[in-house]
C-alpha cells in the first residue's frame, strides 16, 4: 500500500468517523466507547499510582491500611540502595545484558543476513532450525546445558547466559531476517553489479538500511536479558554476588518480614531503566520507517 | 533486476544470486557459511547435542556428583503413575493454557477494537493500554502481591469502599491463579499491539462495502474484522499456549513473595506453588525435582514430556508459517 493509498484511506475514514458522530446514536456511541477507555484507563493506571504513593511512605505507615503517604518521604529509595546491594545487582544487569546484546548483534546480523539475502543450498533447513530453536520450551534443553556448564566451571556466574549468544540468538535471527527481507534486494544487486562483495553489501549497504531492525533486535535482547528470571535463578541462586537486579528483587524482604515501602521503591528502580531504553527505542522505530522509506 | 538484463552474454538468472551450477552460487555458499556459521555451531551445541543429550538422561539416575547411571524407564514408570505432585501441577500449568491465554487475547483484542475508533490522542491511550507489557515480569510480580495482600493492599481497601469483603488473593489457593489472570491482563501489552497494527490494515473499503450491503456493526465485525484478524488471533492463541506451558516466572516469584519466606541464599524449593501447590506449574515442579533435589535423571524425564506436548503446538505453528512465508518472499 502505497502512501497516497494510506492517506486517501485515512481521509474517507476520517470523514465517515465525522458522519457518524453527527447523529445521536453516533455521539451516544462515542461517548459509551470513550467512557469505557477512561475507566479501562484508570484500571490499567491503579498498580503504577499505589505503587507509587507506596514507595513514598515512611516504614511505619506502610503497615496500615492508608492509601496516601503522610509525609512523603524519599527514604525507600535510599534504602533500597543501603538495605540490599542493589548497585551491584544493577552492575550486574548491565553486565548481563549489554555483553550479551554486542555478542547477539555480531553473531546474528551475519545470520539473518544471510538467510534474507543470499540464496544457498540448505537455506530454508536452517531458516526452519531457527524457527524450532525459538520455540523450544527452554526447560527442555535445560539438564545437559546445565551439566555442561557445570563442568565448565560456570555455574555460580551470568556467563552460561551470556556466552551463548556468541552463537546467535534464535529469536534475534529471526526478527532480523523479516527486516532484512522487507529491504528491497535491488539495492544489494545494484552494489553487487558494482563489484562489491556480500560483506561490502552487508557492511556498506544493508546495514545503514537495517538500522531500525537491528535498533529493534537489540533492545528486545537488553530487555529479555534485563528481565529475566530463570536464568539467573538457575545458574546463580547460590551466588549473591552475581545476582541480577530482576533476581534480587524477587528474593528481597527486608529485615524483618517483606518491607513494602522498599520494595516498592525498588521496583520502580529496576523497571525505570527500561521505560527509558524504551522511549529511545521508540524514536529508533519512528527514524527506522523514515529510513527504509518503502514499505509494504 | 534492469542493469543485469542489459548485459549481453550474462543471463539474468545467472548474475542474480543463488543461480544454480554457476560460480556465484559456489561464492555465495561459502560466504553464507561464513555468516551463518556461528549461529548453526549455536545450534549443534545449545540445542541439537543437549536435546539429544536430555532423552539420555531421562533414562538414567543422575545427581550430577556421580556419572548417569541407566535405569531403563523407570524414571517415566514413575512419572505416570507414582510421582505425588506431577499430576497437580500439570493440571495447574493446564488451567493457566485454558483461562489465562483466551481471557488475554479477547482482552487485547477488545482494547485494540476501542483505540482503533479513538482518533484524539491515541498516542496517550495507546502508551497507557502498552507500558505495562514493558514493566519487567519480576517487578509487576511483585508489584501485583503488594496490590492485592489482604492486610494493607488498595485493591481490597478500595473494594472495601464499594462494600466488597476481597478475598486473600495470592493468599488463597483458590484465588492464587486468578490473581495472576489479572496481572496477565494488565500485561497483554505486547498482543494488544499486534492486534492493533492488523485492524489498522483492514482496508477501509471493506467495512464501505459491507455498510452498503446494509451490515450493522456486529456484522461487520463478525465479517469483516474477525476474517482479516484470523491469521494473528491464531498466531497470538499458538504463541500463548506455548508460553503458557512453560509459565514459570510469575507464579514462581508470587508463589515467594506471598509466602513471605523466600529465603536468601538458596530460594529453591520451600515456597514453591505456595499457598498448597496451587501455583505449581508444571516446569516448577521440573525445576524442583532437577535443581533442587538433584534428580535431573528424572527433571529430564519431565522435559521430554513437556517437548511432546509443547512440539503438537510448534508443529501447528510451523505449518501456519508455511503458509504466510511463501518462498518469493526474497
Amino acid at each position: 500500500m502505497t502512501v497516497t493509498q494510506t492517506a486517501t484511506l485515512m481521509g474517507v475514514d476520517a470523514a465517515a468517523t465525522r458522519r457518524r458522530t453527527r447523529t445521536t446514536g453516533g455521539l451516544l456511541l462515542w461517548i459509551g466507547e470513550h467512557a469505557l477507555l477512561v475507566a479501562l484507563a484508570t484500571l490499567f493506571l491503579f498498580p503504577v499510582v499505589f505503587v507509587l504513593l507506596t514507595s513514598l511512605m515512611n516504614g511505619d505507615q506502610t503497615l496500615t491500611a492508608s492509601l496516601w503517604p503522610n509525609p512523603f518521604t524519599g527514604e525507600n529509595y535510599a534504602r533500597a540502595f543501603t538495605d540490599a546491594p542493589l548497585a551491584q545487582w544493577f552492575g550486574n544487569s548491565l553486565l548481563y545484558a549489554v555483553l550479551a546484546t554486542v555478542f547477539m548483534l555480531l553473531s546474528s546480523v551475519p545470520a539473518a543476513y544471510a538467510l534474507a539475502k543470499i540464496r544457498f543450498r540448505g537455506s530454508n533447513a536452517l531458516f526452519l532450525a531457527v524457527i524450532v530453536a525459538m520455540l523450544l520450551p527452554p526447560q527442555v534443553t535445560v539438564v545437559p546445558l546445565y551439566v555442561m556448564w557445570s563442568q565448565l566451571g560456570l555455574t555460580g556466574t551470568l556467563w552460561p547466559l551470556i556466552l551463548p549468544n556468541l552463537l546467535g540468538d534464535a529469536f534475534s535471527v529471526f526478527l532480523l531476517r523479516q527486516f532484512f527481507l522487507t529491504i528491497p534486494t535491488e539495492y544489494a544487486d545494484a552494489a553487487r553489479i558494482d563489484g562489491a562483495g556480500e560483506f561490502a553489501v552487508l557492511w556498506r549497504v544493508m546495514l545503514p538500511m537495517a538500522r531500525p531492525g537491528i535498533a529493534a533486535a537489540g533492545i528486545f535482547l537488553f530487555f529479555r536479558s534485563w528481565n529475566d528470571y530463570f536464568g539467573p535463578l538457575l545458574y546463580t541462586s547460590e551466588n549473591p554476588a552475581a545476582w541480577p537486579v530482576a533476581y534480587g528483587l524477587a528474593t528481597f524482604r527486608g529485615s524483618h518480614g517483606t518491607d513494602w515501602g522498599i520494595t516498592m521503591a525498588m521496583t520502580l528502580i529496576v523497571t525505570i531503566p527500561i521505560v527509558i531504553v524504551f522511549f529511545f527505542a521508540q524514536r529508533a522505530f519512528v527514524e527506522g520507517v523514515t529510513l527504509t522509506g518503502v514499505k509494504g | 533486476m534492469t542493469a543485469v538484463t542489459q548485459t549481453p552474454g550474462r543471463t539474468a538468472r545467472s548474475a542474480r544470486p543463488g543461480a544454480p551450477r554457476s560460480r556465484t552460487a559456489r561464492k555465495n555458499g561459502w560466504i553464507a557459511l561464513a555468516f551463518t556459521a556461528p549461529t548453526i555451531a549455536g545450534l549443534l551445541v545449545f540445542f541439537v547435542y543437549p536435546f539429544v543429550a536430555n532423552i539420555f538422561y531421562s533414562f538414567t539416575r543422575f545427581n550430577l556428583v556421580s556419572p548417569p547411571e541407566w535405569i531403563g524407564l523407570r524414571n517415566y514408570v514413575y512419572l505416570f503413575t507414582q510421582d505425588p505432585l506431577v499430576v497437580q501441577a500439570a493440571l495447574n500449568t493446564l488451567w493457566f493454557v485454558v483461562f489465562l491465554v483466551p481471557i488475554r487475547i479477547i482482552t487485547a483484542l477488545c482494547i485494540a477494537g476501542l483505540l482503533v475508533r479513538a482518533k484524539r490522542a491515541s498516542g496517550v491511550w495507546r502508551t497507557i493500554f502498552y507500558l505495562p507489557s514493558l514493566v519487567p515480569p519480576v517487578a509487576s510480580v511483585v508489584a501485583f502481591v503488594f496490590l492485592f495482600n489482604p492486610g494493607t493492599g488498595p485493591v481490597n481497601q478500595v473494594l472495601k469502599l464499594f462494600g466488597i469483603d476481597g478475598p486473600l488473593w495470592f493468599n488463597d489457593p483458590s484465588w492464587a491463579k486468578p490473581s495472576l489472570v489479572v496481572l496477565g491482563v494488565w500485561v497483554m501489552g505486547d498482543i494488544m499491539i499486534i492486534f492493533l497494527a492488523s485492524l489498522l490494515d483492514v482496508p477501509t473499503e471493506q467495512y464501505e462495502a459491507a455498510s452498503l450491503d446494509g451490515a450493522n456493526g456486529v456484522q461487520k465485525v463478525r465479517y469483516v474484522t474477525l476474517p482479516a484478524l484470523a491469521p494473528v488471533l491464531l498466531f497470538a492463541l499458538i504463541t500463548g499456549i506455548i508460553a503458557a506451558l512453560q509459565y514459570f516466572t510469575e507464579a514462581a516469584v508470587a508463589s515467594g513473595v506471598a509466602s513471605g519466606q523466600a529465603t536468601v541464599g538458596g530460594g529453591t524449593g520451600t515456597s514453591m506453588g505456595y499457598p498448597e501447590n496451587s501455583l505449581l506449574t508444571y516446569t516448577m515442579w521440573l525445576y524442583v525435582r532437577g535443581f533442587a533435589n538433584y534428580q535431573l535423571g528424572y527433571a529430564a524425564a519431565l522435559a521430554v514430556v513437556l517437548f511432546v506436548v509443547a512440539g503438537i503446538f510448534m508443529l501447528l505453528l510451523l505449518r501456519r508459517m508455511n503458509a504466510f512465508t511463501p518462498e518469493g518472499a526474497r
